[in-house]
């Protein structure tokens, strides 16, 4: 069986199961902690920072982080906030983030956490960056203007020989997506949509569809990001 | 496939692994690693193309064209270009007939930038066709290039006598100068090889030596000071069926060197620490990760290498012990400072981007190739064989109460001494100063661009590690400097060009933090421009690693320490100017339309 | 008391954020109770008469004419605001940033496929004209905003509540459903 261990996340005493990450522990005690790069199924890469919370007064990332027994963590406090709502802030004025015509908007997980943390205009300049569109391939479409580098693709996307669909070229500021031509040449219509679905905004995009959902029925249009997690245990209740 | 390629590839039996080794491989025998290349190497490795050049388009040294029959990569860092780099530049250009970036027309020279190539105390450098050049003038630039063009050898080039100590050896041939300038009791005193592989570790038990490093004391020399002894120790503890010990011979850090010399003049110390360490923690497996920059030393380093295994100081049943196999190979980088943190360079070394990894778990657990594993500095395993040989307690008397032993620093800048130093912790900054004969300081750069830039009311403070610890690099700046535009601006620079990128805040907030610092140094700055950058440097200590962690600092530690620097350039008049010039940005569509703007 | 008087301009926008002026519905007769316009197209005054209390713009900057108009209102407003996405971030218009501006022009007078009229190849340049920018700029990083009311259009009940907060110096309730960028 496996152990149970008690961490303290804000004050609050919670169950985790050994070997569960922070992020795992507080999702399923209905905590949300703000994730960009961290997706179900994909091993975590803490690439955006967002999950940053203290522990035990040090700065983690919850998606890496082991929970161990005794921790106490701080999350949801105006100082973590803070900075969390600048790396969303830096993240918008780093790309080209044209929302009203983005395919993804209103799904978008990065426009979401723009709301849910009240962004009207970022701190920051923007720096309208020239970027490709990579339109090639028949089924998918890569506008790497509105990429935000969370590797998701890079780390979940692989055919059936372990090769890898997309890849990240070059470093820093430079760092980019590509895709593999040639592994993406016969990608079937399943792994296009599993490709859109992996990318948290509106990069890798499915051809010959979008804009199919009415505004006020996307997923963020009426609910924050998070509230399923922290309705967790209110559904059915009221 | 090209023969030549295949062989390459056969070399590393075709292990993804090696990926690193193959593409250095294919860049020296080509000169540029081509499409094709590329493809044959996914192909053979069974990757998808993406995956190599993920790797390939990371490092620095690797290129995707050619760089010219010959290459040189001039150094640009901050004390490159206090020491006339911009001369050298221009001589070359002119010479080569190309800008720097570029190759000539003729295709002869290639005129490319580079990070700190470790030879700040005899700048202005170069690394030219692998050869290192120091202290160029634009004359020395302007023969060299003529002497290229027609097809000398870069060698007989050379402008200085060869170096001193192992500089001058066969297998090295380089004009670097050691410059060491202070002997302390440790690292650069008198050292023979191989006394305490053999007359100590035979009474000795593994863990017996972690108790002794425990007890000396000592601290990693590398700059993050984690204790030695402990780190072995827990290493030994993990579970794995293989562990291995690296060093860390990356020294990226602008304005260090010391690493340089010690491998120069101390590579059977630091193979016997590597492999003192393998007995102290059950490896049998050691590598030198060593920078691209120091490849001139690869020969001369596998020599060495090759004496210790039949002087039995690596190989099997080393000095005599029973079981206690140990041998070391040296692993190359490409460029990139990132490299240096030690879990890149695990990556690094397993032949992928040089991308840090999130921690836990640590490398003592799950290092290289996901088995427990050692890693330290250059600096530390030197020490840790006169730990053996003379006891924990011994080193402890040096230094102070939490500073055991001796420190190598790497003094560069504005003085008139610069070169390496064994000093004992506890140093003032003055006390330095004066050692390296310097005068009219404006300020020190204490461990590099990610230390700190103290000034004078600072320079009665300790080098050690409850005040000033650093892992050596030592940058004076006399009161001649524009130190936001020299300094500070050159180091942001610097970072930005070297983050791996997998952080939204390293890979971000630097680049912004640079153009505000720009719009100041432009005397287009406000007031609140300064309050702004000390705001946006808190945002970054929370990435995955330190230079992330630290890419603020040339900023945020100048503003804390010279604010009226800032305070000089700001409008005071003023509270918002958010830089916009209304000429500048009509310029480029009149000059289209053959229009004279007439902006008011 | 005399009523607060608000100016509205549209820069380089669509006017849709004054269409969504517009949009409070009957509540524009509670706005004209409220406030007073001054320059504006909504009551067609073309330049300012008076200093206002609010200036609200529509639009970013994408040439000479659209800086000076916003130069004119940071003199004129107590209270600048940026309107919906264009204002703020320089929105559609802006999508050219990645172009050079010189490509920009020779596709809209010179190569592009609508082009049919201009044989002779002559491009705008009497002084009379606004000369273009290098790009869209957002009005911010031009003049001092003091509010910024995100969408592309800003919702209806935003600009109102935004509105009311202002004139009466309640704190802004802002419901989830009103921020949105798109
Ligand atoms: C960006 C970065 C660069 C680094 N570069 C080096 C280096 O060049 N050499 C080094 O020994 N340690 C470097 N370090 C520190 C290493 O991560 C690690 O702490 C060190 O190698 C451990 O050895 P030590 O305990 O002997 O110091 C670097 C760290 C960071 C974050
Ligand atoms: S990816 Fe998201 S944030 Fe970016 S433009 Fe699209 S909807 Fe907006
Ligand atoms: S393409 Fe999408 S999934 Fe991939 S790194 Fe960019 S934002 Fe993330
Ligand atoms: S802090 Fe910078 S260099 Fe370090 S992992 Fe993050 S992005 Fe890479
Ligand atoms: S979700 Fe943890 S760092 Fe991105």
């Amino acid at each position: 069986m496996s152990e149970i261990i008690k961490i303290v996340i804000d004050g609050k005493e919670i169950e985790a199961t050994k070997g569960q990450t922070i992020l795992q522990a507080a999702v399923n005690n209905g905590i949300y902690i703000p994730t960009l790069c961290a997706f179900d199924g994909i091993k975590p890469k803490a690439s955006c920072r967002l999950c940053t919370v203290k522990v035990n007064g040090r700065a983690m990332t919850a998606c890496t982080t082991p929970a161990t027994e005794g921790m106490e963590i701080e999350n949801n406090t105006a100082g973590i906030n803070e900075i969390r709502k600048a790396i969303i802030e830096a993240i918008f004025v780093e790309g080209n983030h044209f929302c009203p015509s983005c395919e993804k908007s209103g799904n978008c997980e990065l426009q979401a956490l723009g709301y849910r943390f009240m962004m009207m205009v970022p701190r920051f300049p923007y720096s309208f960056p020239q970027r490709p569109i990579d339109a090639t391939n028949p089924k998918l479409l890569l506008d790497t203007n509105r990429c935000i580098l969370c590797l998701r693709c890079v780390r979940g996307l692989k055919d059936e020989n372990g090769k890898s669909l997309f890849a990240i070229k070059h470093r820093g500021v430079h760092a980019e997506i590509v895709m593999d031509h040639e592994v993406c040449a016969n990608i079937s219509d399943e792994m296009a949509q599993k490709a859109m679905n992996t990318c948290p905004v509106g990069v890798i995009i499915k051809k010959e569809k979008g804009f199919d959902e009415a505004i006020g029925t996307r997923k963020f249009d009426k609910q924050p990001i998070g509230h399923e997690i922290e309705n967790k245990f209110n559904q059915g209740g009221n | 496939m090209n023969s030549q390629l295949e062989k390459i590839i056969k070399k590393y039996d075709s292990d993804k692994f090696r990926l690193m080794d193959i593409l250095i491989d294919i860049q020296a025998e080509f000169g540029f690693i081509s499409k094709e290349a590329t493809h044959d190497v996914a192909k053979e490795l069974n990757m998808a193309v993406v995956d190599v050049e993920q790797t390939l388009t990371f490092y620095h040294f690797f290129t995707q064209k050619s760089t010219g029959k010959n290459t040189v990569y001039l150094n640009d860092s901050a004390v490159a270009c206090m020491m006339g780099r911009e001369e050298i530049k221009k001589a070359f250009e002119e010479a080569a007939g190309c800008k720097f970036g570029e190759n000539s027309a003729d295709g002869l020279i290639g005129l490319y930038n580079t990070a700190c190539i470790g030879m700040n105390d005899q700048e202005p450098a170069a690394i030219i066709n692998g050869k290192v050049f120091t202290k160029l003038t634009p004359a020395v630039a302007q023969q060299i290039v003529s002497g290229l063009k027609a097809g000398k050898n870069v060698q007989d080039l050379y402008h200085q006598e060869l170096g001193d100590g192992k500089n001058a050896a066969a297998e090295v041939k380089s004009m670097v100068r050691n410059n060491i300038r202070r002997r302390g009791q440790v690292i650069l005193n008198d050292f023979t090889p191989g006394v305490a592989l053999k007359t100590k570790l035979s009474s000795m038990q593994p863990k017996d030596v972690i108790d002794e490093v425990k007890k000396s004391n000592i601290r990693g020399r590398g700059g993050a000071g984690f204790p030695t002894g402990l780190k072995w120790d827990f290493c030994s503890r993990s579970t794995g069926e293989k562990r291995y010990v690296l060093c860390n011979a990356d020294e990226g850090e602008p304005g260090t060197f010391k690493d340089r010399v010690l491998l120069t003049e101390r590579p059977e110390m630091l193979f016997e620490g590597m492999a003192i360490g393998g007995y102290a923690v059950g490896a049998d497996q050691g590598i030198l990760y060593l920078r691209y920059e120091y490849k001139y030393l690869e020969t001369y380093l596998e020599k060495v290498l090759e004496d210790a295994r039949k002087d039995n100081r690596l190989g099997k049943n080393i000095g005599g012990v029973n079981g206690f196999d140990f041998d070391i190979r040296i692993q190359f980088g490409a460029g990139a400072y990132v490299c240096g943190e030690e879990t890149a360079l695990i990556e690094s070394g397993e032949g992928k981007r040089g991308e840090p990894r999130d921690k836990p778990p640590f490398p003592v657990e799950k290092g290289y190739l996901n088995m427990p594993t050692v890693i330290n500095n250059v600096e530390t395993f030197c020490a840790v064989v006169k730990i053996i040989e003379n006891g924990g307690n011994w080193y402890k008397q040096m230094g102070t109460e939490e500073s055991s032993g001796t420190k190598l620093l790497s003094i560069s800048g504005d003085c008139a001494q610069p070169g390496v130093y064994e000093i004992e912790w506890g140093m003032t900054i003055s006390q330095m100063l004066e050692m390296v004969g310097a005068s009219n300081v404006q300020a020190v750069q204490v461990s590099g661009p990610s230390g700190q830039i103290i000034g004078p009311k600072d320079f009665d403070r300790k080098i050690c590690y409850g005040d000033l610890a650093t892992g050596g690099s030592m940058i004076v700046v006399d009161k001649t400097r524009d130190m936001l535009k020299d300094i500070v601006l050159n180091f942001m620079e610097f970072f930005i060009e070297e983050s791996c990128g997998s952080c939204t805040t390293c890979r971000i907030v630097p680049k912004l933090m640079k153009d505000r610092l720009v719009k100041i140094l432009n005397g287009k700055g406000v007031m609140k421009d300064i309050a702004d950058l000390e705001d946006w440097a808190k945002i970054l200590p929370v990435s995955r690693c330190g230079l992330g962690q630290t890419a603020a600092n040339p900023i945020a530690t100048s503003i804390k320490n010279f604010r009226e620097l800032y305070e000089a350039k700001v409008q005071k008049d003023v509270d918002y100017d958010c830089g916009f010039d209304m000429n500048k940005a009509v310029q480029a569509s009149c000059a289209f339309v053959d229009r004279v703007p007439n902006a008011h | 008391m005399s009523k607060p008087i608000v100016a509205t301009t549209s820069l380089a926008g669509c006017f849709g954020c004054h269409m969504s002026i517009l949009d409070i519905d009957e509540r524009i007769l509670d706005l004209f109770d409220l406030v007073e316009f001054n320059k504006s197209p909504i009551d067609d005054i073309k330049t300012f008469t008076k200093q206002c209390d609010i200036g609200i713009i529509e639009g970013g900057c994408c040439n000479s004419e659209n800086v000076h108009v916003l130069k004119e209102f940071r003199k004129n407003c107590k209270i600048l605001i940026s309107l919906g996405e264009c204002a703020i971030m320089g929105g559609l218009p802006a999508l050219r940033n990645g172009i050079p501006v010189e490509e920009c022009i020779r596709e809209a007078y010179l190569e592009g496929p609508t082009v049919t009229l201009n044989k002779e190849g002559i491009l705008p340049n009497d002084d009379e004209l606004p000369m273009i920018l290098d790009k869209v700029y957002p009005c911010h990083e031009i003049v001092k905003i003091d509010y910024f009311l995100p969408g592309c259009p800003p919702r209806a009940d935003l600009i109102w509540n935004a509105l009311v907060a202002l004139l009466t110096g309640n704190e802004m309730d802002l419901p989830y459903e009103v921020v949105k960028f798109d």
